[in-house]
């Protein structure tokens, strides 16, 4: 199923966002398509979280504007795009002991009315999300007990359980090891091949984000560098330009994704 | 919320009953439980009393011991729920009702209070020292937001930061208060260590106006304020405008302990240890945390202030009580984090 020719899930235009006296983020075009998985990348401080930030609402554009599936995400009531958008934070801390199941059943937060009980759906939906993350035997431990990947697929868990369209993660594996990462991104590259679920992932690791992602946003300073197929776009002059570093990349080839080595000399 | 919680807060809310009835009946005049319920029932029927019941009983009860109980209850569990509130939004487990300086404010109004009276300038005490203080705490409230408030995200540490700051220039003042005070310093001092000594119905009918509907507004709130321990911005993909309850909250809770404070001057430790304690017991889910921090609270202070009242030769200020059972209390449960640290 090709999605590409749909209208855009989201379509920034002209945003800019300053953070005291700073421009973090200035002139943003950009148009993403549902059912994409998209790699956000660029160096430290080029504003990938705060790109984040303003996808989910957290932040308000300083000016330009953002329309979210045809209406401008400003008018989006925080209940409204809480069922539409979910978020994995990279940081993660949390000073109370609450289980593991508690905490995946708070993605159902949207969806349950105040002062009831969740709804047979509701557990169900988080009873797959911890399978999904292979977190279901840790279910009755407290979330304060456990390590810091075991804590991650939590709350990589909590999102899915919020079951929204789109998928938003903020270097949500670079606490992980490699086997840890490798998993998350498997499931989460299965929610959008096979539920055409849009995915929108800022990733440091430029091989992780050739071998899972569709498209990337290159960001640089502030301003979009480029965008596009991930085979097309991560160039050996773009990694030179806008990360400083000399690289070799292997051109992408049937049932491979473009790998990218280092000179490290 | 488990299935458990309405029973437990049962059991904890006919606890406290229990314990308002043995208080009332213990002290240099001992009535029987029984006795006291019989009084207290005789006057809400406005019938005549049994007979075989001692004729002064109705005032002990009623217009003596009763209202102190009640404004120990009352503000105990208003200080318990605050220190929930705090805890919870802060996300801090050690924050307590003054964490933001409140009770700072509130002493340096009733210094205030106090020594204008000792100056010379006549102020009649039983209405202004309360007022002082509680006008005391609000601008402390209101400068602590101000400092706080180029923080978009009302963040924890920018919080606890600009209430030790202010907390910090009001130890001071009330220092100059003190010197200025001379020999008469005492006064001050007496007041801020707190005490239920002749709390009368007018003060224990102006705390439960503030600390009920208070109550009421964080319950309505306690499922978001679970939320809100993920982080504000994960709390605001869930549809929980963090920043908002934040600011309710935080002002709903420091009215509370401003007007506990002005009632009875600063009782320390129970706003910290009863949520602390209870967390411990019951789990984290501010939904059953802290309608039974209310409840444990009132209890906690209620036992208390019978034990400075009825047990004691002398009576002891209650704060004094409270801080020299909580600090030790609070030492263990330092050392015990310490040491389960990963």
């Amino acid at each position: 199923m090709n999605n590409i020719h749909n209208d855009p899930l989201f379509a920034i235009s002209k945003g800019c966002f300053a953070y005291r006296a700073n421009n973090v983020l200035q002139n943003i075009d950009l148009d993403l398509v549902p059912g994409q998985f998209y790699g956000l990348i660029g160096p430290n401080g080029s504003g990938k979280t705060t790109l984040l930030d303003l996808l989910t609402a957290t932040r308000p554009l300083q000016s330009g504007q953002i329309i979210f599936q045809g209406k401008a995400l400003a008018d989006y009531a925080k209940k409204e795009l809480a069922v539409k958008i979910a978020l994995v934070p990279q940081q993660f801390t949390m000073g109370f002991d609450f289980t593991v199941s508690d905490l995946v059943l708070m993605g159902r937060y949207p969806y349950i009315p105040r002062f009831s009980n969740p709804s047979q759906r509701d557990l169900d939906l988080v009873d797959e999300a911890m399978h999904v993350m292979q977190i279901h035997t840790l279910r009755h431990r407290l979330i304060t007990d456990l390590s810091g990947g075991e804590k991650q697929r939590v709350v990589v868990a909590r999102a899915l359980a919020q079951d929204t369209e789109v998928l938003v993660l903020d270097e949500a594996t670079s606490n992980l090891d490699i086997h840890h990462t490798i998993e998350i991104m498997h499931v989460i590259r299965k929610l959008v091949r096979e539920q055409g679920r849009t995915v929108i992932a800022a990733i440091h690791d430029l091989n992780l984000a050739a071998a899972f992602c569709d498209q990337v946003i290159v960001l640089k300073e502030g301003r979009i560098f480029t965008t596009g197929p991930v085979a097309e776009a991560l160039t050996v002059d773009l990694i030179a330009e806008v990360f400083q570093v000399q690289a070799e990349v292997q051109a992408a080839s049937l049932n491979h994704s473009p790998r990218i080595h280092y000179t490290l000399s | 919320m488990s299935s458990k919680s309405p029973l437990i807060l049962m059991s904890l809310a006919l606890f406290l009953a229990l314990a308002i009835i043995l208080a009332t009946g213990m002290g240099f005049l001992a009535i029987a439980p029984l006795e006291v319920i019989q009084v207290v029932w005789a006057k809400v029927r406005g019938a005549g009393l049994a007979a075989g019941i001692n004729p002064t009983f109705p005032f002990v009860v009623m217009e003596v011991r009763l209202p102190r109980i009640l404004a120990a209850a009352i503000v105990g569990g208003g200080l318990a729920v605050a220190g929930a509130v705090f805890q919870a939004i802060l996300l801090n487990p050690l924050a307590d009702p003054y964490t933001l300086g409140v009770s700072s404010g509130a002493a340096f109004g009733a210094s205030l209070a106090l020594v204008l009276g000792i100056l010379g300038i006549t102020v009649p005490l039983f209405f202004s020292v309360p007022l002082f203080a509680f006008l005391g705490a609000m601008t402390t409230l209101i400068v602590v937001f101000a400092l706080a408030a180029p923080d978009g995200r009302l963040s924890s540490n920018t919080l606890i930061l600009s209430g030790v700051i202010v907390a910090a220039i009001l130890s001071a003042g009330i220092g100059f208060i003190k010197y200025l005070a001379d020999e008469q310093v005492g006064v001050i001092i007496f007041w801020l260590m707190g005490s239920f000594v002749g709390k009368t119905w007018p003060e224990v009918t102006l705390t439960a106006i503030f600390v009920f509907p208070g109550l009421l507004l964080i319950l309505y709130f306690a499922r978001d304020l679970n939320i809100m321990a993920l982080g504000g911005r994960t709390a605001d993909t869930l549809g929980v405008d963090s920043r908002k309850v934040k600011k309710i909250l935080l002002v709903c809770a420091s009215l509370m302990t401003a007007i506990c404070v002005s009632v009875s001057g600063i009782i320390g430790f129970v706003g910290l240890i009863i949520p602390h304690l209870l967390r411990l017991a019951l789990g984290p889910d501010n939904r059953l945390l802290i309608p039974a921090s209310f409840f444990g609270g009132a209890i906690l202070l209620l036992t208390a202030d019978t034990i400075t009242r009825a047990w004691l030769p002398t009576e002891l200020p209650i704060g004094v009580l409270t801080s020299l059972i909580g600090g030790p209390f609070f030492c263990y449960i330092f050392r015990k984090k310490q040491l389960g640290q990963r």
